[in-house]
Order: structure tokens, then sequence, then C-alpha cells
């Protein structure tokens, strides 16, 4: 029910780097769930409107106010690649 | 068993420093073997315990839990420990602040012991796609804690931390509990904040405790619940202490068994649900059939969203913020060819995407990110994600019904007990179907708690079984209470046996 190049597809969407091998196991694996989720189609759902929240909760805002985060090395220190405080990125151009 | 030590404290019969000692040296012990500890955090633990003692002494008042020492989940930020949600992608990942969780149990002046042990990113049912090895079942440890949150369960039924922080978006919280003999509650989705809780999929996590006794769940969602302006899906504080609500009470309490579970349950299991259902029977409740007619597509349902939401959150694990980025040689598992790519130095922003997500992820959560990619990608949207979320407000609706029928719906909290260690690791849909009973629960978004419920004879182990309770959502004053009083009615109390 799913191709190979199906997964290829997919794998590149998901930015995740795949071999050979790994296609195969996903292929296999991918089509068994497929295959089992697909009980849902004999479900009639005419007329329901999808979930959105399950508690029901909505529009929940607050003031658009910037806070200081406090010891902002602590996320600096985690880029694995920094220059001069910033997290350097590979050129994209 | 946390007020019987809180009382010891006050009393001035144990010091914390006593206490929180008397745990790492059973952890030290006992962990070699069962590793439900990924991180232990000894130095400020030992710190925090001198403060509580401090106070003590000065015959300052001290908290419920304060003082107490517990263990938290390694997906739950603790600021400037290591957290690594069990992946190889956050190795290096030091938490830059505190989940809301865990700081309002620091403010509690909680005692914590360190990090425990658990499936990848949440995604597994037996601890055994931690990057790091799987923790062992202290009651058989050639068999799995459960998952995902199997290193929780564990430290706290072998007595290396007396309460824990676990999360629960398909029964990570519920089932491991059940494998290991202790209880777990996953409350009602908002009623604890899940800011700094690494995400796995948003709309079905929940934060709990997991403990001993029912007591000490309800202490401890006591401190960690309420709104959090930094979740907007957390719900409104309630300002109930839970712990007052058990009365030991169940007269009139009305109970339902689900109709549609009963023909595929296993003899053993089929008899301690009936022993279950006569102990409530003579405690003065109700017992009612009900039917929930949808039920059976919760799992499929789970299946399809929960792949979606992982494949959108695990999004941000690109090598670039933060985590495992394989951009240079530092990574020591790259084959040759890569290394000499990398050496050359001409690798471009996509490749650095690709090889960290491809060595920093293991197999269960690129399954998981694929299957969900696939379900939005374009042309299949409607048919899956858009038809799983109109049948989970069936689902919902299943449990509407049923909740003006009952107050309670009584279930085992997994069809079998513990299976063996690699039992289940080469077939993912068997690992999937042991989430049947408890995925429901998150699904409709309601509270539910697995409490232990007795043993069952296999291959020469007594292995514990837990039942579960679900109540409607925001009552976990009923749901806590109706536990607690089959707690104590029933022989599978567990013994505060330590210290």
């Amino acid at each position: 029910m799913i191709s190979k190049d199906e997964v290829k597809h997919i794998a590149g969407l998901a930015r995740i780097g795949v071999s050979e091998k790994d296609i195969e196991k996903f292929l296999k694996d991918l089509s068994a769930v497929l295959d089992w989720v697909k009980e849902l189609q004999e479900v009639d759902v005419s007329g329901v409107e999808p979930m959105a929240h399950i508690t029901g909760t909505e529009n929940v805002a607050r003031e658009d106010t910037a806070r200081d985060f406090g010891n902002k090395n602590n996320i600096t220190k985690l880029f694995p690649e920094k220059k001069d405080g910033y997290g350097k990125v590979k050129s994209v151009l | 068993m946390i007020r019987d030590l809180h009382n010891k404290l006050i009393n001035k019969e144990i010091t914390s420093l006593q206490l929180t000692e008397e745990y790492f040296e059973r952890i030290q012990k006992k962990d070699k073997e069962l590793f439900a500890y990924l991180t232990l955090t000894k130095e400020s633990a030992l710190e925090q315990a001198r403060k509580v003692d401090e106070k003590i002494k000065k015959g300052e008042e001290i908290r419920i839990l304060e003082g107490i020492p517990g263990a938290i989940k390694d997906n739950m930020c603790l600021l400037g420990t290591r957290t690594t949600a069990g992946s190889k992608i956050l190795d290096n990942y030091i938490a830059p602040y505190d989940a809301t969780a865990v700081k309002r149990l620091k403010e509690g002046g909680a005692v914590i012991l360190g990090k425990t042990n658990m499936d990848e990113f949440a995604m597994g049912s037996s601890t055994e796609t931690s990057a790091y090895g799987p923790t062992k079942n202290p009651a058989d440890t050639e068999r799995v804690p459960g998952g995902s949150s199997g290193g929780s369960a564990a430290s706290v039924a072998a007595d290396e931390a007396v309460w824990a922080l676990g999360s629960d978006t398909g029964g990570s919280i519920r089932q491991p509990a059940a494998f290991c003999g202790v209880v777990g509650l996953k409350p009602t989705y908002g009623r604890v904040s899940r800011h700094g809780l690494l995400a796995m999929a948003s709309s079905l996590d929940q934060i709990g405790p997991i403990t001993k006794t029912v007591e000490d769940a309800a202490i401890v969602l006591s401190e960690i619940a309420g709104e959090d302006l930094r979740d907007a899906t957390s719900a409104k504080s309630s300002g109930k202490r839970y712990e007052n609500y058990l009365t030991g009470e169940v007269t009139g309490l009305k109970i339902g068994i689900v109709k549609e579970y009963q023909e595929n349950l296993k003899k053993d299991t089929k008899e301690l649900m009936e022993k279950a259902i006569e102990t409530y029977k003579n405690m003065g409740a109700e017992i009612t059939e009900i039917e929930m007619p949808y039920a059976k597509y919760a799992l499929p349902v789970y299946y399809i969203i929960m792949p979606c939401e992982v494949s959108s959150n695990l999004a941000r694990f690109d090598g670039i913020k933060y985590g495992l980025s394989v951009n240079d040689q530092k990574y020591s598992d790259l084959p040759a060819s890569l290394r000499e790519a990398l050496q050359a130095g001409n690798r471009s922003l996509l490749e650095t995407y690709l090889d960290s997500r491809k060595y920093g992820f293991g197999p269960e959560v690129k399954r998981r990110i694929m299957l969900g990619t696939y379900a939005l990608s374009s042309g299949y949207y409607d048919a899956y994600y858009l038809r799983a979320q109109k049948v989970r407000a069936l689902i919902k609706k299943d449990f509407e019904k049923a909740f003006e029928e009952v107050d309670l719906i009584l279930t085992p909290t997994s069809p079998t007990p513990a299976f063996k260690l690699g039992e289940k690791t080469e077939d993912p849909l068997e690992m999937y179907l042991s989430d049947v009973f408890t995925v429901t629960a998150n699904i409709a978004g309601v509270p539910a708690i697995s409490i232990p419920g007795g043993k069952i004879k296999e291959g020469g182990s007594e292995l514990p079984f837990g039942l579960q309770l679900t109540a409607k959502w925001f009552d976990e004053e009923n749901l806590l209470r109706a536990a607690h009083a089959f707690e104590a009615n029933s022989k599978f109390k567990n013994q505060n046996s330590k210290p």
C-alpha cells in the first residue's frame, strides 16, 4: 500500500537520513501500521465535528509583553556551533 | 508513606539528610541491576535535605513534601541538569530552566534524587527503546518495568525513591505502575502544566505522580497541579488538597464495567477483575455494566493522532539549536565515509539536518516521525488525521454518555502482566497493543489511575496486576477516593516497607 519511492519522499519531508536497508524496514513497518489503522475507515463519521480541544478550552490570551528569561548563557552554551554569542548556521544561499 | 515520613521528620525521629542518604545508598546497591536512573543529582539533593533539617531545627513549619526524596522522569527539565528524554540526540543537553511541575516540587521543598530512565522521547511501553539501555522490573529482573515511565515506576517499587514524576501520553504512567505493582495517576488533561515537559503529543501528554500509595499520589498531585501562564492548555487551579478527599467511603458511588472489554480478557485477569468488583460491592458501591461502542477504535485513533503530533513536535531537533549535531567529527559512531565528508567540510545545511536526525534518533522515534509525516502529507490529511479527530470526538461522546450513568469506570490497566525483555521489540504492532485499556483516557482527556489489584502467576514469578479507575473530567476527588478505599480494603496495599 506504500511504495519505496513514497518512503524516500516521506524521509525527505521528515529530514531523516535513510539507507537502503532503512527504507526496506520502514516500508514493512509503516505498511503494517497503516494497514491496521484502516479499521477507522469503517466508522460512519458523517456530520461529526473533528475534535479541536479535549476539555473545550478556547482563546487563552495573555498580555503580549516581553519577559526576561534570566541567564541567557544557559541557552547559548547549548548551541553546537557559535560565534560571538550567536548560534552559527551553515550558509543557506 | 509521605505523611509517615513527614511526621517522623517533624518529630525529629529522622532527618531529611539521613533519609536522603539512605535512598542514595539503596540506589547504589540496587540500581546497577535495575537501571532506573539515568542521572543522579546527589549534591543538590543533600544540600536541599540539609536546608530542610535546618528549618526543622529552628522550629519552622515544613510542608508535606518538604525534605522527602523523589525522582523525575528524564523528559522534564531540571535546571542545570542533563535532560536526555532517553535519546542520544539530547545526550549533552543541560536543561536551561525548570519544568513548571518540577519548579513547584522544588518550591514545596522536595528533595530530587535524580532523573529516571524512559523509552526514547516516551515512545514505547517497556523502557526498551531508551538509547541508554532498558530498566528491569524489580518484581522480576528478566521482565520489563513497562513504559514509557519505566524508570520512575521501578525506582518507586524498589524503594529507590519515595515518589516519582512520570508523563502519560497513552498509558506511560499507568502501565509501568501496574507492571511494577505501584500507584500511577494520569490527571485530567490540563490539570498539570506541560511547560518544560519535552513534548511528545501535545494534545495527549500529561504529567502525574507514581507512588507507593494512593494518598501519596494525591499529595504529589496537590503540589504540582494548577494553572500556568506558560501552558495555555493548563486548567484553572482547583485550589484543592486532593489528600483531604480520601474518606475511605464509596457507598453510593456508581462504578461502570465496560461490556465491550469483557470478551477478550484472559482468565487470570478476569478473576482479579471479578474480585475487585466484589470488593467494591462489599464496600457499598453500585456496579453497572456500560457500553462504549467506539472504545475499540481508541488504539488506531491514537496511532494516527500521536505520530502526527510527534512528527511536528520533534521537528525542533535539527542539529542547529542544541543537542547532537553531525557537522563535525565529535560524534564517535559515524561511518568512515561520512567522517571523510565531514573532514572535507562541504556538508550542506540539509545534510546536517539529515545526518543529525539519522544518528540522533532511534528506530521507534524515526518510525513514528515517518508515520506522522506520511499521515499529514498532502493528499492524506483528510483520510487519516481529520478522520481520526472525528472518531476521537465519538470516543469522547462515549465517555460523556457513560458518565451520565456512572461516576467511575473500572478496567484492567493492561491486558497482560509484565512481559519479558526482548519479547515484543521485534514487532511494533504487538507492543502497541499493550496500551489498549489506557489510551482511551488520553484520547478523551479524562483522569485515570492504576492501583495494585493482585498478583498473576507466570513462569515461576508472581507478577503485579494493575486495576484502572477512570473518572470524569476534573473529578480527581472521586477517582482518588475510590482508589484509596479499594487500597484500604484489599490486601494488595503496598507495605510502607522502607525505611
